[in-house]
């Protein structure tokens, strides 16, 4: 292995906008941590070469997920974390999206453990991975027929019948709210 | 066993049946006799999945000694079980797997839901949480609390204990009880 400097967060970010130019669309300062927020057409393109580039070595996918603002334009997205083991640098990337098209290309062709996050992430968000081996629900029952994360589902189990008053935020049938 | 027999001790033998009584017979009735063996002889699967199994390990040690009701034998094979003791959490993932342990249970059984959790789904009031296993298995008895503590867990079991010892012996064949298991689905 040649060994190089460890690069500096911005020296990243400006090789990424060089490189990629108008898929990097925005870089936030989250406390210490920076967030990169990149064009979901060109995931694996930018995590392939922060995999590859001998600068950066981002090996280790950290960890990976869906999250969902619904006040935003853009409501869903996929978080990611890389870490460069051998710089010792993290860095997140966040990627939005539209309700219609919650498709994004699977990272599994550049970390195998990308496998089972992916999985959870369409489990509870219902984002779809193109080019994923396995893509079927994990820690849910099979049965289910929604996303349980999405905020427009109630986070309470509909199947419960002995806390039916308001005390519970749940309303029985005739109640009528003060205005 | 002079003790036992003046009565002067702490330790107490179940009580004889109702029966009538002769030089060298008894006679008293069936369901009775079997009703108080197999009350004082329960074999107990533990299905133990958060706090309340916790308590129930406490219910099992030397202080609360649930040996002492009969039940010194845990079966962890269901097929040798007579109680099904039903403590914690169950998340509807784990409903199938309580259900199939429940059905490998052999006839006559009982089931005993311990803790909020298993009887209603407690405070998991959210979307992987089976709310009550009484969805998917009949109950017997219900222990409330969270966690209970061991003396309700052995009150518990001897209310089981009674429902065993005034069970008709024909109940398991009764029209009644093969429409609550059709209820649920269980042949």
């Amino acid at each position: 292995m040649t060994t190089t400097d460890k690069p500096t967060i911005d020296f990243i970010v400006e090789s990424l906008k060089a490189k990629f130019g108008d898929a990097i669309t925005d870089v936030e300062q989250q406390y210490d941590f920076t967030v990169i927020i990149i064009d979901k057409k060109n995931i694996i393109d930018i995590f392939r070469f922060l995999y590859d580039d001998e600068r950066f070595q981002f090996r280790f996918l950290t960890t990976l997920c869906g999250i969902h603002y619904p006040a935003f334009e853009k409501p869903f997205a996929v978080m990611y974390q890389l870490h460069s083991l051998v710089f010792n640098i993290r860095l997140r990337f966040k990627s939005f999206t539209t309700k219609d098209d919650l498709k994004f290309d699977s990272l599994t062709q550049i970390f195998s453990g990308a496998n089972w996050m992916e999985r959870e992430t369409f489990d509870f968000y219902g984002f779809i991975f193109n080019g994923h081996p396995n893509l079927k629900r994990i820690l849910n029952v099979e049965e289910m027929d929604y996303f349980p994360m999405r905020k427009e589902y109630p986070v309470e189990d509909q199947t419960r019948y002995d806390k039916d008053d308001t005390m519970f935020g749940r309303e029985p049938a005739g109640y009528k709210k003060l205005t | 066993m002079k003790d036992l027999q003046n009565n002067s001790s702490d330790i107490k033998v179940v009580d004889a049946l109702p029966s009538y009584q002769g030089p060298g017979f008894m006679a008293t009735s069936l369901d009775k006799a079997i009703g108080l063996a197999r009350k004082n002889s329960i074999w107990p699967l533990p299905f133990a999945t958060s706090c309340c199994g916790i308590e129930f390990m406490a219910t099992m040690a030397s202080t609360y000694d649930f040996a002492r009701f009969g039940s010194e034998r845990l079966s962890f094979s269901p097929r040798q079980a007579d109680l099904l003791m039903v403590m914690g959490t169950i998340a509807k993932k784990m409903g199938p797997v309580l259900r199939q342990v429940y059905e490998q249970m052999a006839e006559p059984r009982w089931v005993l839901s311990v803790g909020a959790c298993a009887c209603s789904g407690g405070i998991f009031d959210s979307y992987p949480v089976l709310q009550g296993i009484d969805h998917i298995i009949p109950v017997d008895v219900y222990v409330p609390g969270c966690p209970p503590r061991p003396e309700q867990i052995l009150q518990g079991v001897m209310n089981i204990q009674q429902l065993i010892g005034n069970e008709s012996l024909r109940r398991r064949n009764s029209p009644e009880y093969k429409a609550l298991l059709a209820s649920y689905g269980i042949e």
